[in-house]
């Protein structure tokens, strides 16, 4: 038999899409934004906090680290409202991105960190700056720009993951997908128009990343 | 909530998890092999061989995991050949699996000195003998921290069959929790256990990372 | 008072003691040079003067701050005390200027206009200023340590610690540096150096100290220390030298 692809039965959905595609363009933004000033905190409490915090913040790292993300997006949906704590649907998907790249972010800012030789430190400590002051000046600029491709590669990761949001109905694209061919039956036209949107999404944000890295992340 | 629930709920995720390793395990070892041969392809400097290969790894690492699946499981069912949750699941992993493993072996491959392929070369060994017999026994030796990390990667790919329908241990989660109604416990329990399979690969990867590194 | 006293000062790392009771008085314009072997303890000791390693007992005091102790104002010492390292350190993410820059502006909260003619200053002091906009990885060792000197004289330092600045140089770069010092020491400034100059040690220092096992083993000044050392492993240090 034969089967005839009809791209055409899309058309009507179009604004369906697109706010799907604001969707997902939106918490990408807000939780790499997010996600990287708690890798950034996380990340100086894992190197210069006192035992009990860097401890805690390993925990977390790698609890996240190794688990699902859906697994997480459902125990914050889902089970955090057992606790009292009840949450809509994007507001959970918010949070669980935000959690989720914090803890990768946490990882791979700590490597950069590391990487840092110990003679500058010393040496801006020698200068009468504060370890606070170090870290902000010295320490975080240079392992920024020794992580910021890394850090670019799980950024594209974690917005390619979050086409899981769906699943607890915040409005995604992935959303609008699913919903577009429970009209119109047209799933693999659907699945396909979509994933290529995600493509396209990936090619463009890993191309701005890298603009964003070449104007304000290099070291002379 | 009694203690017997609690019970049961265990027993059952425990039993679904087996799945989630049965998953993980074909994704693993057929992407592995495919993950080879695209990297035979993908670096034997041949351009029409090439291209294809750069264009089917930009596809499974530039799109969603969840969208392959979806057009695995949905869209081959409407070209008449009917799909079952195993197979789709089974077929996306494995394809999305070989695009990373290649990226990552290449990245292993590439790190081999250029004198050792010229080298081979002068030897007149031809491409698949300097693979097969100089660069890949070398550069087997630093994949192996990121191929066991990138395992970890896998199996919570795995996660996901569970939206079209495959019953491994997240969609026994949701099972259970519908049957249930304790969300809190049954994802924390969830959790757990994917922890207690990802954690000892994470840091095994972890250990041998650093090993490399203290040899080199 | 002097403005650097170093009293009695022991430190250990674990069971093995690296400094084992050092006494030493630095006034106000001397040039002290600390020689002996490596492992004698002569950059710890210098590295203690600024609180970045700890003692265990004992006492410095560094333009009459207490260096030790829980609540050490390392903040207020450190403003008044440099340091040049070895392996220079210069921050890689920052021009030359803005390595002379951060420490005034940041700690001392200097306008960036003014904090920029100090740089201009210091730069100009050491020879570079046509470098102030250059990236440490486009200047030379001798250079690089050059801006390291300048950055830590615009904090306007009372005393200079030098940890073996030259040791990490190409030989035909260490005179450039030498000379930089050589300058600051005529104009009065205070230095503590570590060096394994001998020749510079002894044209250029006021005090000579030599340290052997964790100890000042013989001091003076450095042309009688030199001609006539009185112990020997001084002299077996000085002759192995040549």
């Amino acid at each position: 038999m034969t089967y005839h692809l009809e791209f055409s039965a899309l058309l009507p959905y179009w604004q369906d899409l697109a706010w799907g595609l604001w969707f997902t363009i939106v918490l990408t933004a807000v939780s790499t934004v997010v996600g990287i000033a708690v890798g950034t905190l996380g990340a100086s409490a894992r190197s210069f906090g006192p035992p009990w915090l860097s401890g805690l913040v390993r925990v977390y790292v790698e609890l996240i680290r190794n688990t699902p993300f859906i697994v997480q997006l459902f125990f914050i949906f889902f089970g955090l409202p057992a606790l009292g704590l009840k949450l809509s649907e994007t507001t959970a998907a918010f949070i669980a991105m935000v959690v989720n790249l914090g803890a990768y972010s946490t990882e791979i800012i700590r490597a950069g960190i590391d990487a840092i030789p110990k003679g500058h430190i010393e040496a801006g400590v020698s200068l009468a700056m504060t370890r606070l002051e170090v870290l902000r000046y010295i320490v975080l600029r240079q392992a920024f720009a020794k992580i910021y491709p890394a850090l670019s590669s799980q950024i594209v990761i974690v917005m390619l993951g979050s086409a899981v949001v769906s699943q607890i109905s915040a409005p995604d694209l992935t959303y609008a997908a699913n919903f577009i061919q429970s009209r119109n039956f047209r799933a693999f036209e659907v699945y396909f128009v979509v994933a290529l949107i995600y493509l396209m999404l990936s090619i463009l944000l890993r191309y701005l990343l890298r603009l964003i890295g070449d104007r304000f992340v290099k070291v002379g | 909530m009694s203690d017997f629930s609690f019970w049961v709920i265990l027993k059952n995720l425990i039993w679904a998890t087996q799945w989630t390793i049965a998953l993980s395990l074909i994704a693993f070892i057929g992407g592995g092999i495919v993950g080879l041969i695209l990297l035979f392809l993908r670096t034997s400097q041949v351009k029409w061989l090439e291209v294809p290969t750069k264009l089917y790894i930009e596809f499974f690492q530039g799109t969603p995991l969840l969208m392959q699946l979806f057009l695995f499981f949905f869209g081959v069912a409407l070209f008449g050949i009917e799909v079952s949750p195993w197979t789709a699941a089974g077929l996306a992993l494995t394809l999305w699996t070989s695009a990373f493993l290649t990226e990552i072996w290449r990245g292993c491959v590439e790190a081999i000195p250029k004198g050792q392929w010229e080298a081979s070369a002068s030897v007149a060994m031809n491409y698949i003998e300097q693979m097969r017999y100089v660069i890949l026994p070398q550069a087997m030796r630093i994949a192996i921290a990121p191929t066991v990390g990138f395992s970890v990667q896998v199996i919570k790919g795995t996660a996901l069959a569970s939206i079209i329908g495959f019953v491994e241990l997240t969609k026994a989660g949701t099972m259970l929790n519908n049957a249930t109604f304790r969300p809190f416990l049954v994802y924390a329990l969830v959790a757990l256990i994917y922890f207690c399979l990802c954690f000892p690969l994470s840091w095994f990867a972890k250990r041998l990372e650093g090993k490399l590194n203290v040899a080199r | 008072m002097s403005l650097v006293s170093i009293r009695d000062v022991r430190k250990s790392y674990g069971t093995v003691e690296v400094l084992k009771g050092v006494s030493l008085e630095v006034e106000k314009g001397d040039v002290v040079a600390i020689i002996g072997r490596s492992g004698s303890g002569k950059s710890t000791l210098l590295r203690c003067i600024n609180g970045l390693e700890t003692y265990q007992s004992g006492a410095i005091l560094a333009d009459g701050i207490e260096v030790g102790g829980l609540h050490a104002n390392l903040r207020e010492l450190r403003r008044h005390v440099g340091m040049v390292f070895q392996q220079f350190n210069l921050f890689p993410h920052l021009t030359a200027a803005e390595n002379v820059m951060l420490a005034p502006t940041v700690v001392n909260k200097t306008p960036k206009k003014e904090a920029r003619a100090i740089a201009a200053e210091v730069l100009a002091k050491v020879g570079l200023s046509e470098k102030m906009d250059a990236y440490p990885s486009q200047l030379s060792g001798g250079q690089q340590q050059r801006v390291a000197i300048a950055r830590s004289l615009a904090m306007r330092p009372k005393v200079l610690l030098c940890d073996e600045i030259t040791s990490a140089l190409d030989p035909e770069l260490v005179n450039e540096v030498l000379r930089v010092v050589e300058q600051l020491a005529k104009e009065g400034m205070t230095l503590i150096l570590v060096t394994h100059e001998m020749r510079f040690a002894r044209d250029v220092g006021t005090h000579l100290v030599f340290m052997h096992h964790g100890k000042v083993h013989e001091s003076g000044k450095p042309k009688e220390v030199f001609a006539a050392p009185q112990t020997p492993e001084l002299q077996q240090f000085v002759s192995g030298i040549g």
